[in-house]
């Protein structure tokens, strides 16, 4: 953890508090169970930007409490950790598109709802099952956005999109023009295929040339912060689990062979806590965002992904079944690690920044 | 308040770096711009040139080698932010500290928490003018991985003890002057018997013979103990506290081998750059080797995420104050990806890369061949990676064997 101010003390306590309390895997359970396609809960996400968490990253001025990444990310973690469904970091997301490349007017018209919860948003990029931002054929003429936008996050309960398009990122509100096919992924949120046709765009249009990169960044680094709080979820729940489970008369804890699996883990998460710190302070500090951000989410992917395959495993039985939480979290784990690029396109990625 | 007292604190920060460039100015000889501290290390023998005699002279004299250590002991008092600045500043110039070596890195901080007032006034100052070079007794041939089974033993003869038995690996042996070491005082409690003492290494009775290792190098000994008389002044704490106190030192070397100190450095030149060099490279410029390419950054990531731990640690311990079990951590890590660092190296240069002696080789592809060699040990010392697993899931998890 890094080094934290009391303010950002106080609001992951916060944050903590009120996902244990009300937020707890069966609220997730309840979402499921409704089955509706939004997939949250609209009462919860209200008491959510009441408390100013969709505001975290919007400057005053706006609304919002401009605390910065940093912040975003401790309350994203404490989310999900309990795999707290809601589209604040889709939401978050897009705000920071808006604050990087939007004009004073666009600005003022859509911050303010962002924060107060009003409005929904959410970021559409890639137009396959693969984060490719360099396959893009989505095109605007005279104001007008075509194109098709494959498993957008958080798509159903959005009213804003945020649309990456040939020659740069552009405002679509819902309505005419946009239609929305459900995907049911394994995680059991919302995502949706969206066709713009011929739908009203506004460009954002005051950002620098990379604002698609700098706005992806800021994904990459927000969901690996979400994927943080689920690996030391399960990271935690297992080594309960081993300390309690008692096979041939020992506790499994007294297991060496378990006991290194577990230092292997608890190592990996050291690693991709420093990266997902590191992501969020250079998002806040401005400096060497692309390349943080990559690293942020390669360890993110890499991390989670074993542990939540240990978490099944150590488990045992038990954890292959529905009634017991881990398996969500490897559910959520997959489709996240699959958006905003997956470990090789990240590596690849890497590679080129660094120029090899 | 903090913007009033700001502008003071700049100027007294300001004050001390021209204090500590004019240091430099009248100081630092030329001739050692950019050279690497030849005695820090312990795989080097003892010879100084006049110019590196001088540069530790006069570094040793202000204590800024060990800058945060007490002044009262030689060391040079400063704060953190002063520490930081001489770092700074000696890096503008390439100038290195020339004060190192074990020493410094694992004996002085804990002797400082340790030792009797007597005990620091005798044997920190020496350490922070560089002047002696400690080496460890720590490991017996019996006694590796379960270090708490040595079996040397110090036998009390009233005002001294007699020490007979045999150490290993002994770092540095042939070329330190003294030997912090733990030994037997009490054969009956395996733990609580044990002692941490400090041993002359030209006692009558010590003798040293260096192991040639797979590198060809031999920076380890057999230190050979017969009937060697250590005063009892030389008990560092009380008897039977040397297990605790020693396992201390141990943390401060785990710290120490991770690279928790001068991180800057170890992120090394990128292996990408160095691959583009050995390799073919496409009309894009990037490697053409796809499978190396997403190999070598795959690594680089995990590396990078090393370094970004290592940083945090040592922020977070600044909070704590000192070091703590997280240097298992860092020492489990850390050595793991040198390791593979090493490794990757080696396959990004072919044969080429494994070259033993030659002027075909450059000095560069030598040194990464017997780096690679060396780099074995250091899962292996320091507490092996296994029982760093160990000391992970016990102290640090709470997998204990009785709930």
């Amino acid at each position: 953890m890094a080094v934290l101010n009391e303010e950002q003390e106080m609001l992951r306590d916060m944050a903590r508090d009120w996902a244990t309390n009300e937020s707890p895997v069966t609220e997730f359970r309840k979402v499921r169970s409704a089955g509706e396609p939004q997939a949250y809960s609209a009462d919860a996400y209200a008491k959510m930007a009441e408390m100013g968490w969709a505001g975290i990253v919007i400057p005053e001025a706006y609304g919002g409490s401009d605390f910065g990444f940093m912040s975003a990310g401790l309350v994203v973690e404490e989310l999900g950790k309990t795999l707290t469904a809601s589209p604040l970091v889709a939401t978050t997301i897009a705000a920071s598109a808006i604050i990087l490349g939007g004009s004073d007017e666009q600005k003022a018209k859509w911050l303010p709802r962002l924060a107060s919860g009003e409005t929904v948003a959410t970021l559409a990029v890639d137009e396959g099952a693969h984060h490719d931002p360099s396959a893009i054929e989505t095109n605007v003429l005279a104001g007008k956005l075509t194109g098709k936008k494959a498993f957008v996050h958080e798509a159903h309960g959005a009213d804003l999109f945020v649309v990456a398009a040939t020659d740069g990122l552009y405002l679509v509100e819902k309505g005419d023009g946009v239609a929305l096919t459900t995907r049911k992924l394994t995680d059991q949120r919302s995502h949706a295929d969206v066709v713009f046709d011929n739908a009203s765009a506004e460009k954002l249009d005051d950002g620098s040339d990379s604002l698609l990169e700098d706005v992806v960044a800021r994904a990459q680094v927000l969901t690996a912060a979400e994927m943080l709080g689920m690996a030391q979820a399960v990271f935690d729940t297992t080594l309960d689990y081993l300390k309690q489970r008692v096979q041939f008369n020992q506790v499994l804890s007294t297991f060496q062979a378990l006991q290194h699996r577990m230092a292997d883990l608890f190592a990996d998460l050291a690693q991709m806590r420093s990266a997902v710190d590191a992501g969020l302070q250079a998002v806040d500090g401005g400096y060497g965002v692309a390349r943080a951000a990559v690293v942020a989410k390669a360890e993110a992917n890499r991390v989670l992904h074993v542990i939540s395959n240990q978490g099944i495993q150590l488990h045992g039985g038990i954890g292959m079944t529905d009634e017991y939480d881990v398996g969500f979290y490897l559910k959520r784990a997959r489709v996240l690690e699959a958006s905003w690029g997956s470990s090789s396109y990240l590596r690849g990625r890497f590679a080129k920044l660094s120029s090899y | 308040m903090a913007t009033q007292l700001e502008p003071h604190l700049h100027a007294d920060e300001d004050a001390f770096r021209s204090e500590v460039q004019q240091f430099l100015a009248a100081h630092f000889p030329a001739e050692l711009k950019g050279k690497a501290n030849a005695l820090a290390g312990v795989d080097g023998p003892t010879d100084e040139t006049p110019a590196q005699t001088k540069w530790r002279k006069a570094v040793g004299e202000r204590g800024w080698g060990t800058p945060t250590w007490p002044k009262e002991y030689g060391g040079g008092g400063l704060t953190k932010a002063q520490a930081k600045i001489v770092e700074q500043e000696f890096a503008k110039v390439g100038a290195y500290n020339p004060i190192g070596g074990m020493g410094v890195m694992m004996f002085g901080p804990t002797l400082l928490e340790y030792g009797s007032e007597e005990q620091k006034r005798q044997h920190i100052p020496p350490i922070c003018r560089g002047e002696i070079r400690w080496c460890q007794g720590y490991s017996e041939p019996n006694a590796g991985s379960d270090l708490a089974n040595l079996q040397t033993f110090a036998e009390d003869k009233g005002d001294h003890y007699i020490v007979n038995g045999q150490k290993t690996w002994t770092s540095g042996g042939q070329w330190a002057d003294k030997c912090f070491a733990i030994v037997r005082t009490d054969k009956s409690d395996k733990h609580r018997g044990i002692s941490f003492m400090l041993i002359d290494m030209d006692a009558p009775g010590v003798e040293v013979r260096p192991i040639t290792m797979i590198s060809g190098t031999s920076p380890f000994c057999e230190t050979f103990f017969d009937n060697v008389k250590v005063p009892k002044e030389n008990l560092v704490g009380e008897e039977g506290q040397g297990w605790t106190i020693g396992k201390r030192l141990l943390q401060h070397e785990r710290t120490n081998i991770s690279g928790g100190g001068g991180l800057a450095s170890m992120m090394g030149r990128s292996l990408g750059e160095i691959a583009k060099k050995y390799g073919e490279t496409d009309a894009a410029g990037e490697l053409a080797d796809k499978v190396l390419r997403d190999r070598i950054a795959d690594f680089e990531i995990r590396w990078n995420s090393f370094l970004l731990t290592a940083r945090r640690a040592v922020e977070e311990s600044k909070a704590q104050g000192g070091v703590s079990e997280i240097s298992s951590v860092l020492k489990k890590l850390g050595t793991k990806l040198s390791q593979e660092r090493s490794e990757l190296m080696i396959e990004i240069r072919g044969l080429q890369g494994l070259g033993w002696e030659g002027e075909e080789f450059t000095d560069g592809e030598l040194e990464a061949v017997r780096g690679w060699l060396f780099g074995k040990a250091t899962t292996i010392y320091g507490g092996s990676t296994e029982i760093q697993n160990n000391i992970i899931a016990k102290r640090v998890l709470g997998m204990l064997d009785h709930q």
